[in-house]
């Protein structure tokens, strides 16, 4: 091998492995922001709950905000906005699900926590956001969530957000739907 | 390191390269396909300088149509959905049609001369690195014409804007970054191949000239950084085209991590638009110093910590999407440390400066004034830096008048003042140092009109990527639209300079500059089609 040929062939060794890399990034970066809790990623099994003494000097609050409107018509709501709740403390949160349409349609709450360090002390026993739900038109649906902070909570940590973004499922079709702004706006803040 | 180096490449030269061209010069090809087939590293050098020429005044036209716009508040001229257009376009085709294939350009021409090689390492794969270039360019301009427009998302597409609520024609955009993409890559690897194995007898890597060294820097991180560009747009195309969701929160995927991605390549991509200006900058100084510059070491350690710095900033581009505090301390502390290894340059040249017999001819006054200007962008680099005030500062016009100073009394007036040194051994006559000086003086006015008003109505809050603008912005956009249109203009100037020289002119001796010590100039003006068919030999001179 002459040198250009070795320099060439080391070259590309390096191109085709930053190639790889950029796409191994991909499960890296969920792996670490799983392992670190930061961008709010949680994980989306079922958690044990842990029988643990209530922590009932010290209070959190948790504050439960859902949105709609990525071009899925259907509307979610939760019986309580704000809870204050105890480390160590089980609770069950009701959650409405409304299919505004007029078809039957697949649709998810992708789930998300913030400050991202009180993500590794949320422990959710039971939530719709494990699985995809599916509604008849013009359906309501009730489901729970529920969840368990940990006693060891860090002390800074005094509100604790949860977020549930719905998002429509194409279930059986790989084509995109045509998503225009439109449809969104239809369901979505009704 | 020497003893194995000229032997085998210089044979391969000869014997290959140089056979196969002696019996392709008995018959040159003529007209188009000369210029379509050459593997001469002088002629594709003048293609890829010539086609970014034509490239900056189609960007520049699109930036006119963004300054014309906002000449006042409200709409006037264009719609908002083709002002959007035309701001993506202009970063585009400025940052991977002008800027890059500039520097591959001077690159081509200059890296041979100035480390006595006969040829690129690889002729054949030159030739067809610059040609992709008109294809996938053409391709790009052509999805303006496209039903749903052309990219409308700004020049770092972030997605989903870039995806789910993207113009049909973003495939087309994909693919003709895959060829620009290859293209660069491509003249990368010969450009290593070239710099590592075909140096002249008796010249070290700490003998190059420091044009030749940034320009080595240069492509090791276009190696390193342009495949995860491929990486991040195929993935842009599978989501788009294959129900994939990389970037799709609803399929599991992340917006965020788009960001992450690209500005993993686009850091250093910017590095990769000013580092070869350094390399150009630090020749032009010393030799209108008639000084040796100061500190040759210290540039090459300057340079290369700059590169690896650049592997470790990306996120201050994001310090507003929640990242963890940690993570902005980390991005800031790590930013505002390249201003050490970027401070010892700009020293450096202060240095070579100093005491030095001075004289301003048109390719010093660009390298001054792009030492003044680029610092001035590298202070309110510094400013933004800071994570705490980048929220306040982050996608307002105080962004886009830092990178435009470092880009263009950056990046263009180093290619500018290149193109003025070198012009005497490209065409063996003077430009004219009259019409040099007016396009000169018009460009630093034209410049400093345009950008600096910038950061004023950026820190005010006017924000980046608007068609119209609050009232109170009205004055500063006024004069920016002013100055934007003098510099437009002004660069009109500079194509009658360059037809000027190449027609005709003040003939040029082989040593076309008093100060001038690099090898190019050992040549003759013009340089003939083929040099250093037998290579020189250099004594190496100890750095002061």
């Amino acid at each position: 091998m002459s040198p250009v040929q070795r320099t060439v062939s080391r070259t590309l060794v390096v191109l085709v492995a930053m190639f790889a890399f950029a796409f191994a990034l991909v499960p890296l970066y969920d792996v670490f922001c799983r392992i670190t809790g930061l961008n709010g990623k949680v994980d989306t099994t079922a958690q044990a709950l842990v029988h643990e003494e209530v922590d009932a000097s010290r209070y959190v609050t948790v504050q439960l905000v859902t949105r709609s409107g990525s071009g899925l018509p259907w509307r979610l709501e939760v019986e309580q906005r704000q809870l204050r709740v105890h480390p160590g403390q089980a609770v069950e949160v009701g959650f409405t699900f409304v299919n505004q349409s007029e078809a039957p349609q697949w649709g998810r709450a992708v789930p998300s926590v913030s400050p991202s360090n009180a993500n590794r002390h949320l422990r959710k026993v039971s939530c719709f956001c494990f699985e995809e739900q599916r509604l008849e038109a013009g359906e309501r649906l009730e489901l729970p969530l529920v969840f368990q902070l940990a006693r060891d909570l860090p002390p800074e940590v005094n509100t604790v957000t949860l977020v549930y973004t719905l998002y429509p499922v194409e279930r059986g079709a790989l084509a995109l739907t045509p998503r225009d702004p439109g449809s969104s706006s239809d369901g979505g803040d009704a | 390191m020497a003893s194995k180096l000229p032997k085998p490449p210089l044979e391969h030269s000869a014997s290959g390269a140089g056979a196969a061209a002696s019996e392709a010069h008995a018959a040159p090809p003529k007209g188009i396909l000369r210029w379509l087939l050459t593997t001469n590293h002088k002629e594709i050098g003048s293609l890829y300088l010539i086609f970014s020429l034509i490239m900056f005044f189609i960007g520049g036209i699109f930036a006119l149509v963004v300054r014309l716009e906002l000449f006042q508040p409200g709409l006037q001229f264009v719609d908002p959905e083709f002002f959007n257009q035309m701001t993506t376009m202009h970063g585009l085709i400025m940052v991977f049609a002008a800027v890059m294939p500039a520097f591959t350009g001077l690159a081509n021409w200059m890296i041979p001369l100035q480390i006595g090689a006969p040829d690129m390492a690889l002729p054949r794969l030159n030739n067809f690195s610059f040609w992709l270039l008109p294809v996938a360019f053409i391709l790009l301009l052509s999805t303006l014409l496209m039903p749903g427009g052309g990219p409308n998302f700004g020049w770092t597409f972030y997605a989903p804007l870039s995806t789910t609520y993207a113009p049909p024609s973003t495939t087309f955009f994909i693919l003709a970054m895959h060829i620009a993409g290859i293209s660069s890559i491509l003249g990368a690897i010969n450009i290593i191949a070239t710099i590592l194995n075909m140096r002249a007898p008796g010249m070290r890597m700490m003998d190059m000239p420091l044009f030749v060294w940034t320009w080595l820097i240069t492509a090791f991180l276009l190696i390193a950084v342009m495949p995860v560009l491929a990486g991040v747009i195929t993935m842009m195309l599978l989501d788009i085209n294959f129900g994939t969701s990389f970037f799709d929160a609803a399929g599991g995927g992340d917006p965020v991590l788009f960001q992450h991605l690209f500005w993993f390549f686009g850091h250093p991509e910017v590095y990769i638009m000013i580092l070869p200006a350094f390399g150009i900058v630090s020749a032009i100084i010393p030799t209108f110093a008639r000084k040796p510059l100061f500190g040759y070491a210290s540039m090459v350690y300057a340079t290369a910590s700059i590169a690896i710095l650049s592997f470790l900033v990306w996120a201050h581009h994001m310090f507003v999407v929640g990242l963890p505090l940690v993570a902005e301390l980390f991005f800031m502390y790590t930013t505002m440390l390249i201003a050490v290894p970027t401070g010892v340059k700009v020293f450096n040249w202060i240095t070579t400066l100093f005491q030095g017999s001075i004289t301003f001819e048109t390719p010093m006054l660009f390298a001054l004034a792009f030492v003044v200007l680029f610092t001035i962008g590298g202070f309110s680099g510094l400013m933004l830096a800071i994570a705490p005030a980048d929220f306040q500062y982050h996608d307002t016009y105080f962004v886009v008048a830092h990178f435009h100073y470092v880009l263009v009394p950056g990046a263009i007036f180093s290619i500018m003042a290149g193109v003025y040194y070198w012009l005497p051994k490209w065409t063996g006559h003077y430009p004219s140092e009259t019409l040099g000086r007016w396009h000169f003086w018009l460009s630093v006015i034209g410049v400093n009109l345009t950008f600096f008003p910038m950061h004023f109505s950026g820190l005010a809050g006017m924000p980046r990527r608007i068609p119209d603008y609050a009232l109170q912005f009205a004055d500063f956009n006024l004069v920016s639209s002013l100055g934007a249109f003098l510099f437009g203009l002004s660069q009109l100037l500079f194509v009658v300079v360059i037809v000027k020289c190449v027609r005709g002119g003040e003939k040029a001796p082989a040593k076309a500059w008093e100060g001038a010590e690099d090898l190019e100039w050992s040549v003759p003006s013009p340089a003939p089609l083929h040099t250093f068919e037998t290579p020189p030999h250099v004594t190496p001179q100890p750095h002061p």
